[in-house]
């Protein structure tokens, strides 16, 4: 973190001496070449952070400001109505929480038991390098080829149908790799002191785990559940042929029942409906965004609070 | 059973439960294969290879000519990696060795934020801001084209190219940067003449990883390119509606019937984008592997 400091500091005095060892003319003016090369580099790197951050303000800006208008307590609580062009959002809500639910369900005990393996049990085998690998594909398989899958084994295989189960299992997959490699960084984290003294105790392996490491290693392993969740709520490709439900005016009842979602609504009512209200458009983005980057700052939140508490 | 038997017969099912979860990430790739090939193998059979690799994709008329939907990927993905390695890198660079404190703190959580964004959002910022945008300047008939979407999908790869770019350059090690100031060279030189070079792989790594998040990224493209399966032969296709694998998926499967060639097709799509990203990320991860042997780079 202080590096650049170091730097800054050990780069100036030599500068400053070699123009003072050789005062001619040429060495001044390539002091200054350099001097100045340094001082446009810089800039040229800080106005690429500048375009890289500003349009990042400029679409959660535009969305606040033209999606606020249409947040009311009935555009939350209310069914959609006329051909989804007025009325509330409800089902569309109720839809992505269930289904985020579903997915943590589903992905949190596999994800942390196999992170748990990865940090904790597992040698530096070939099968080890094999279960990263894999790690590193599922992470980067396209979310519409989930879609694929989930329709071929969820939905046709198991025949589960379109339902919350087929969407929640296939976004569960895709959210695996997040939610292992984060709660394996977590668990790492933790000083191998303390699986010493417990074993030192006459713990088990699983005891000192159990006891001792998972309890440490919680908040950064809760920080990796809501990043992998995060993306699952927000993702829409894999549930296109797995859960949407274009328009269902009724909240589902069963874990067999397709749903609307806000990433597949958003969708629907900016491609597929024509003449939609731009506000409710706008006040739908805004929702998802909404749910999403809360959960983002609830997750960034955990991660710095426990950092400065912790011990160790 | 006796305390000791039960903490012992405890102790070997949890281990076995945990073994088993760890294994399973193998077990669900291996299935994502399975299941594509098992529904998309048929369209190499059912589809003369002359037809498949035809330029004119229209499943209503049995034509399923890959090619324009895979240069319009590719072309909408080198396009994106033109503006994200450059912006990444330099941002990142601006991160680790540049910034102060409080431009960090405000940088890093920024990208975050870019990260977490859903892409059907920025889809639908791209269509309503950015295409409007980009016809206006153009003059084009519709702002919906394939430099729009490359456009977006640079900044949905920017997270991924920057973060990992950051850690290359984090492994640099400091007696590198000691090395170039001693020799009187400025922090700007040091910079751009040892530490960079000297991050090569790990940024090599991170332009594949972000080509790979571009090539699969499905919903923001679909809605900002157009969506025209055209041959994207000359320069000025690139201010033209293009189609990409994923959006022609994502597109098409909902009005397809089972079982059918194009639905087949779809899926054989499918098993290329599979083997495409396959094949970056195994490329990109030997790369982090390698670095992992050689060890004693910090």
């Amino acid at each position: 973190m202080s590096r650049p400091h170091l730097l800054r500091r050990s780069s100036t005095p030599a500068q400053q001496s070699s123009s003072g060892a050789t005062n001619t003319e040429t060495a001044q003016y390539t002091q200054m070449n350099r001097d100045l090369g340094q001082r446009l580099g810089f800039a040229m790197l800080g106005l690429a952070a500048l375009v890289v951050v500003v349009p990042i303000l400029l679409v959660i800006g535009t969305i606040v400001a033209r999606g606020m208008g249409a947040i009311s307590w009935e555009f939350l609580s209310a069914m959609p109505r006329e051909g989804m062009k007025a009325g509330g959002i409800l089902p569309a809500i109720v839809g992505t929480l269930l289904l985020t639910a579903g997915t943590a369900i589903a992905a949190i005990p596999v994800g942390v038991g196999g992170a748990i393996y990865l940090a904790e049990y597992a040698g530096d085998t070939w099968l080890t390098r094999a279960i990263r690998l894999a790690i590193i594909n599922l992470a980067g398989i396209p979310s519409v080829v989930y879609g694929l899958f989930g329709l071929g084994m969820f939905v046709l295989f198991l025949q589960f149908g379109t339902s919350i189960l087929a969407g929640s299992l296939t976004l569960a997959i895709m959210s695996l790799p997040i939610i292992i490699s984060t709660a394996e960084e977590a668990l790492r984290a933790v000083p191998v002191e303390f699986r010493t003294v417990s074993a030192s105790l006459g713990g088990t392996r699983w005891q000192g785990i159990r006891n001792i490491i998972l309890p440490q290693a919680l908040p950064g392993i809760i920080t990796g559940v809501i990043l992998g969740l995060l993306r699952a709520a927000g993702e829409t490709a894999p549930i296109l042929f797995t859960v949407a439900a274009f328009f269902l005016p009724h909240l589902p009842r069963t874990v067999l029942d397709q749903t609307m979602t806000l990433p597949y609504h958003l969708y629907v009512i900016s491609t597929q409906v024509p003449g939609m209200p731009p506000q409710i458009q706008y006040g739908t983005a805004l929702v998802l965004l909404g749910l999403v980057l809360s959960l983002n700052v609830v997750a960034t939140i955990i991660r710095s609070y426990y950092r400065r508490r912790r011990q160790w | 059973m006796n305390e000791t038997q039960r903490t012992r017969w405890t102790e070997s099912a949890v281990e076995t439960l945990i073994r088993v979860l760890g294994f399973s990430t193998i077990g669900f790739v291996a299935l994502i294969f399975l299941f594509l090939l098992q529904q998309g193998l048929p369209t190499f059979f059912e589809i003369p290879l002359g037809n498949l690799f035809g330029t004119r994709w229209y499943p209503t008329f049995d034509l399923f000519g890959m090619l324009p939907l895979v240069l319009g990927s590719a072309m909408v993905t080198i396009l994106a990696m033109a503006m994200a390695l450059p912006l990444g890198v330099a941002t990142a660079v601006f991160v680790r060795e540049v910034a102060p404190d409080w431009a960090r703190e405000i940088l890093k959580p920024m990208i975050e934020v870019l990260a977490g964004i859903p892409s059907v959002v920025l889809g639908f910022f791209g269509m309503t801001v950015i295409a409007p945008l980009v016809r206006e300047s153009l003059g084009a008939p519709t702002g919906l084209t394939a430099f729009t979407g490359a456009l977006i999908l640079a900044y949905m790869s920017l997270p991924t190219v920057i973060s990992i770019a950051e850690d290359a350059l984090d492994a640099v090690p400091k007696s590198c940067r000691d090395a170039g100031l001693a020799m009187g060279a400025t922090q700007w030189q040091t910079i751009w003449r040892v530490v960079v070079p000297a991050a090569r792989s790990g940024i090599v790594t991170a332009v594949m990883l972000g080509m790979g998040r571009a090539i699969g990224e499905t919903m923001a493209v679909m809605m900002v390119t157009g969506n025209a399966a055209r041959m994207p032969l000359s320069l000025d296709s690139l201010f033209r509606p293009v189609r990409t694998m994923t959006a022609t998926i994502a597109a098409e499967m909902g009005e397809v019937a089972q079982g059918s060639t194009h639905y087949h097709a779809l899926f054989g799509i499918g098993i290329i984008l599979f083997l495409l990203t396959f094949i970056i990320n195994l490329a990109a991860s030997s790369t982090i592997f390698k670095k992992r042997h050689r060890g004693g780079l910090r």
